[in-house]
């Protein structure tokens, strides 16, 4: 990977949020839309169940904040390849001297600093309107972040995948990726609660480690790092694949002539 | 001699039973300007994805600069540009940050310096601080060619540069193209249904029909091969007639 080409694919980007406000805009209102119906909602329970666990009732709070950490840096590697869809510059960029590290390095970046953008946000937002402060999460703060980034750059790999592989009218699985894991991801409510199948796909999603972990940590301050280091060896697992996948994909639209159907749409 | 800038051999291309490039092979030397000619469908954009390494060969072989082209992709694609009707730069952008993207993945030395320079060249400079979606066809097109010419490539390919050009415009580009390849001795693919431009730059042509090569060279053999009078009349008989080899054949399969 060189960082002299990966400094260019993000400076496109730097640019391109500075150019067009409209794309900012779209980064902080939905993570704020959601913010306010689950804060809201969680006063509402807060007051209607009375005291017995006013506390882990803020899960749902944390929950909105984590999930969007994972939602963006997702969003940040399969958007990275729509908007050279959408702009006709896909040959330009496959065409110039980028590898796969690359491009992927760039990609991931680029949802880093998305995640970035949204979570700062949220985190201000949730102390000021609900007196939620997810640094309550203290130093396990940083491996769920990590877990969820990863996780994220992992979901927004197979979204580009598919995309290339289904082509241009599979764009919305970009947004929808990340939904279809949602439920079992654990991300509002424990996994417990799920029917026992659907508890062994959670067991599976990296991500619900991390949101049982949350919950852990606010309700009796204790952090499972054996689950922690269980989500991190999946999440890696899940990475190297979701790269195989993209590689393979990116060889195979080359030889179908995929990359070149896209320019030409 | 050198050896060739670009050398194809055999190149073939079969999208499912499609073929669209059939054992294309053709040579380019240094400082050359080869055009690449045939109808709509000739397969003509194909063999130049394949150089540019975003279509992968069914068979055959790519050698740029006397290296294997997919075993040194990178190092190879960084001394190679392009320009084609079929790409754009991004819209929303201003075209010195298009630009500025550009010449940093391509390594440009004194970037800004350069990135003057091609504008300059291709009298676009007042447009610089212009949003790249908002320009006309035209400019758009002569943005490209920026791009393209950004990283003073040793090997340049233009895929119809001059297709959406008014003729005052595509003089202007046939001027550069000529201009660059005279003073910096850049090679350069090119292909254009403007048999214009083709009389004026290329040095000599291939012409293609469904994937083949019917025909290489300089544009007066080109004439006395054919037995035409323009290279024009040359392209519509070959579009129309395919490989039929000599003017009375094709006079009799039009009976
Ligand atoms: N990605 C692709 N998938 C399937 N067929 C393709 C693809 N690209 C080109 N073709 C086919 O290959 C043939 C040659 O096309 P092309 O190289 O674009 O010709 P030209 O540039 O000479 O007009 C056409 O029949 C076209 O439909
Ligand atoms: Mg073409």
């Amino acid at each position: 990977m060189s960082l002299r080409t990966v400094r260019a694919l993000v400076l496109r980007y730097l640019y391109l949020y500075t150019r067009t406000p409209v794309r900012i805009v779209e980064l902080i209102f939905w993570p704020l839309v959601h913010l306010l119906v689950w804060g809201y909602l969680t006063r509402f329970l807060q007051q209607n169940i009375g005291d017995d666990f006013p506390h882990e009732i803020t899960f749902l709070i944390g929950a909105v904040i984590l999930w969007d950490i994972l939602f963006r840096a997702q969003q940040g590697v399969a958007i990275f390849f729509l908007e050279d869809v959408w702009s006709r510059n896909l040959l330009n960029i496959f065409a110039a001297p980028v590898t796969n590290a690359d491009y992927l390095g760039s990609t991931y970046a680029v949802g880093m600093m998305r995640a970035t953008v949204t979570s700062v946000m949220l985190g201000g937002l949730s102390v000021l309107f609900y007196s939620f402060n997810i640094f309550q999460l203290s130093w396990a703060l940083i491996p769920f972040v990590f877990n969820l980034l990863i996780f994220g750059w992992a979901l927004g790999m197979i979204s580009t995948a598919l995309i290339v592989r289904w082509g241009p009218a599979a764009e919305t699985l970009a947004w929808a990726v990340p939904f279809f894991i949602q439920p079992f991801a654990a991300v509002y409510y424990p996994v417990d609660y799920l029917p026992t199948a659907l508890q062994w796909i959670a067991k599976a999603l990296p991500c619900s480690y991390v949101f049982e972990g949350m919950r852990g940590v606010l309700t009796d301050g204790v952090v499972n790092w054996k689950e922690l280091g269980i989500a991190t060896l999946l999440n890696f697992f899940y990475l190297g694949l979701a790269g195989l996948l993209f590689v393979r994909v990116m060889l195979k639209g080359r030889e179908k002539g995929l990359l070149t159907k896209f320019a030409s749409q | 001699m050198h050896p060739p800038v670009l050398r194809v051999r055999e190149l073939t291309k079969h999208f499912g039973n499609v073929t669209s490039v059939d054992g294309v092979s053709f040579d380019i030397f240094r400082g050359e300007v080869l055009g690449l000619l045939g109808a709509n469908g000739a397969g003509k954009t194909t063999a130049i994805n394949m150089v540019l390494g975003i279509v992968t060969p069914t068979g055959g072989r790519i050698e740029v600069f006397g290296k294997e082209l997919m075993a040194n992709r990178i190092e190879v694609l960084r001394q190679m540009n392009f320009c084609s009707t079929y790409t754009q730069l991004p819209g929303n952008l201003r075209i010195w940050q298009n630009l500025k993207v550009f010449g940093q993945i391509y390594r440009v030395p004194n970037l800004n310096s350069r990135i003057d320079e091609v504008l300059e060249m291709l009298e676009i400079s007042h447009l610089k601080k212009r949003v790249s979606g908002e320009l006309s066809a035209g400019e758009g097109t002569r943005l490209n060619l920026c791009k393209a010419l950004l990283n003073r490539p040793r090997l340049l390919l233009l895929d119809e540069p001059t297709a959406s050009l008014d003729p005052d415009i595509a003089d202007k580009v046939r001027r550069v193209v000529k201009r660059i390849r005279d003073e910096e001795g850049t090679t350069i693919l090119y292909t254009s249904h403007n048999m214009r431009d083709v009389e004026e730059v290329c040095d000599r042509v291939v012409f293609m029909h469904r994937g083949k090569v019917l025909f290489t060279g300089t544009s007066e053999e080109t004439l006395h091969h054919f037995k035409e009078e323009s290279l024009e009349d040359v392209f519509i008989r070959v579009a129309r007639g395919g490989d039929i080899e000599s003017k009375g054949e094709i006079e009799e399969a039009s009976k």
